[in-house]
């Protein structure tokens, strides 16, 4: 077998707000080209975790190295750092007073210093294969929840990042929009891109992940296969956790 | 011809003095506007840090600037100050301070509400594709904050204009003064002169004030579209 590249590699992050410890010692590598889901119940600190990879949290003690360059904690050119790193968040963000191209262009063009030509032709590109090229021109608030949001995809790849963190990026969603973002990033997963998706969809997560980490209280409680996981989780906490959405379903249906 | 009163703005040089009045009110509003821009700016940024000391004496200025009507910050100025302090002050000097300490504080207020109305996501998404802090503002702050001050910032400016009514009352020839003295030279041949005056002074302000408010509405429609 090949040896696999690693990514990133997050070693005993600890992170408290104050007197609380939002994430106590985690530890994860990534391979490239691996889709990493990580689930658990609200508060578990799956979000905060994205946050810190990307420097949008400081971190109290442990190391996050990017493909072996130390990324943590870092006062100077943590923009350079973010570059390689696609962030996509629950509520799009995109840039209300930009078209949707221009929202694309921006970060290529102004960050990296791309040419606008080249980088134009890959946005739209990117945006015919979201299905969203005649959009181009609008602005952010002619568009829907999902298709903002798909906007919000394209705005991160365009950038080439070397991994994208998906936070909860359906949460917001109205539900019938939720399965025309999640196709775009099955797309992606299969195209070999380096993913960590934070989400509630369990189909989803169970569809798109090459592995799953369960977390609750800041820890990792168990980390498996898809499979496994789903049908038979290891813990008694993850068994309850997993409960809940099957007693959802019974009553959906 | 009595009740033409219209004729009076016609004799000796009434209507240029008219005109020269309305340029004493231009030119105050205009100083003190451009004060208050450049001042309310460093203000408003001012104001949105988190700072407690800092928060409580901008708060107290602009409650006081509130509080107190313009009339009484132009005679506490005017009167008061000089003679407190044994200092000479012009009146249109005294206006100038005065209409630039109000104006200072509420477009102060009005940046402040503008840069806190931006979402925290909108700095959190520049950082995300890797802009630094100064491009975050360049790019995406900016532009924004500036679409939603415009509009009330101008008409901030309207209300400074037509509020320069009150300097006649410190006895700077504005453009109200000025119609007053000649109403009052009038009185025993054109009675009516009053009318006709502040009628004219009317359309006077609105020429001013018109375009303004018209570029507000339009930057608006603009930028909502």
């Amino acid at each position: 077998m090949k040896m696999k590249e690693t990514i990133l590699e997050i070693k005993n992050l600890k992170k408290n707000y104050d007197e609380l410890n939002v994430l106590k010692n985690v530890s994860i590598d990534i391979n490239k080209g691996e889709v990493l889901v990580i689930v658990g119940p609200s508060g578990c600190g799956k979000s905060t975790l994205l946050r810190c990879i990307n420097g949008l949290e400081n971190i109290q003690s442990g190391d996050i190295y990017l493909k072996g360059e130390k990324i943590s904690n870092r006062r100077k050119d943590m923009h350079l750092v973010r570059q390689k790193i696609g962030m996509v968040f629950q509520s799009y963000d995109l840039f209300p007073h930009m078209t949707i191209l221009n929202n694309i262009l921006l970060g290529p063009m102004k960050s990296q210093n791309r040419d606008k030509k080249e980088v134009t032709k890959e946005a739209e590109e990117l945006l015919m294969r979201v299905g969203l090229l005649d959009k181009k021109d609008a602005y952010p608030r002619q568009l829907s929840g999902g298709q903002k949001q798909r906007v919000a995809i394209v705005r991160a790849l365009c950038m080439h990042p070397e991994i994208m963190l998906f936070d909860e990026v359906t949460a917001a969603l109205d539900p019938e929009m939720v399965r025309e973002v999640l196709d775009v990033m099955l797309e992606l997963a299969k195209d070999g891109s380096t993913m960590i998706i934070v989400t509630h969809e369990m189909q989803f997560a169970r569809a798109i992940a090459d592995r799953i980490i369960f977390m609750d209280k800041g820890e990792i409680i168990e980390e498996s296969d898809p499979e496994t996981f789903f049908t038979n989780p290891n813990t008694d906490r993850a068994k309850k956790f997993l409960n809940v959405f099957t007693f959802n379903t019974a009553k959906g249906d | 011809m009595q009740d033409l009163g219209i004729s009076v703005l016609f004799q000796g040089k009434n209507f240029i003095r008219l005109l020269g009045g309305l340029w004493i009110t231009v030119r105050i509003s205009l100083i003190s506007v451009i004060i208050s821009i450049l001042l309310g700016i460093v203000l408003g940024m001012i104001m949105t840090m988190k700072n407690p000391v800092i928060s409580a004496i901008t708060k107290i200025y602009l409650e006081f600037v509130r509080i107190m009507p313009q009339l009484v910050l132009l005679f506490l100025v005017y009167f008061g100050v000089t003679k407190a302090f044994g200092i000479h002050l012009s009146g249109e000097l005294s206006a100038i301070i005065v209409f630039s300490i109000w104006g200072t504080a509420e477009m102060g207020d009005l940046v402040r509400g503008a840069l806190v109305s931006i979402p925290k996501h909108q700095y959190e998404s520049g950082k995300a594709i890797g802009l630094t802090n100064i491009q975050i503002f360049r790019y995406i702050i900016i532009p924004q904050t500036v679409r939603r001050l415009l509009p009330l910032a101008i008409n901030l400016v309207t209300r400074m204009i037509k509020t320069t009514s009150l300097i006649a009352l410190i006895g700077v020839v504005e453009v109200v003064k000025v119609g007053q003295q000649i109403i009052d030279a009038s009185r025993l041949s054109v009675p009516s002169a009053a009318l006709w005056i502040y009628g004219v002074i009317f359309f006077l302000y609105f020429i001013v004030c018109y375009p303004i408010s018209l570029l507000a509405t339009k930057l608006e429609k603009v930028w909502k579209d």
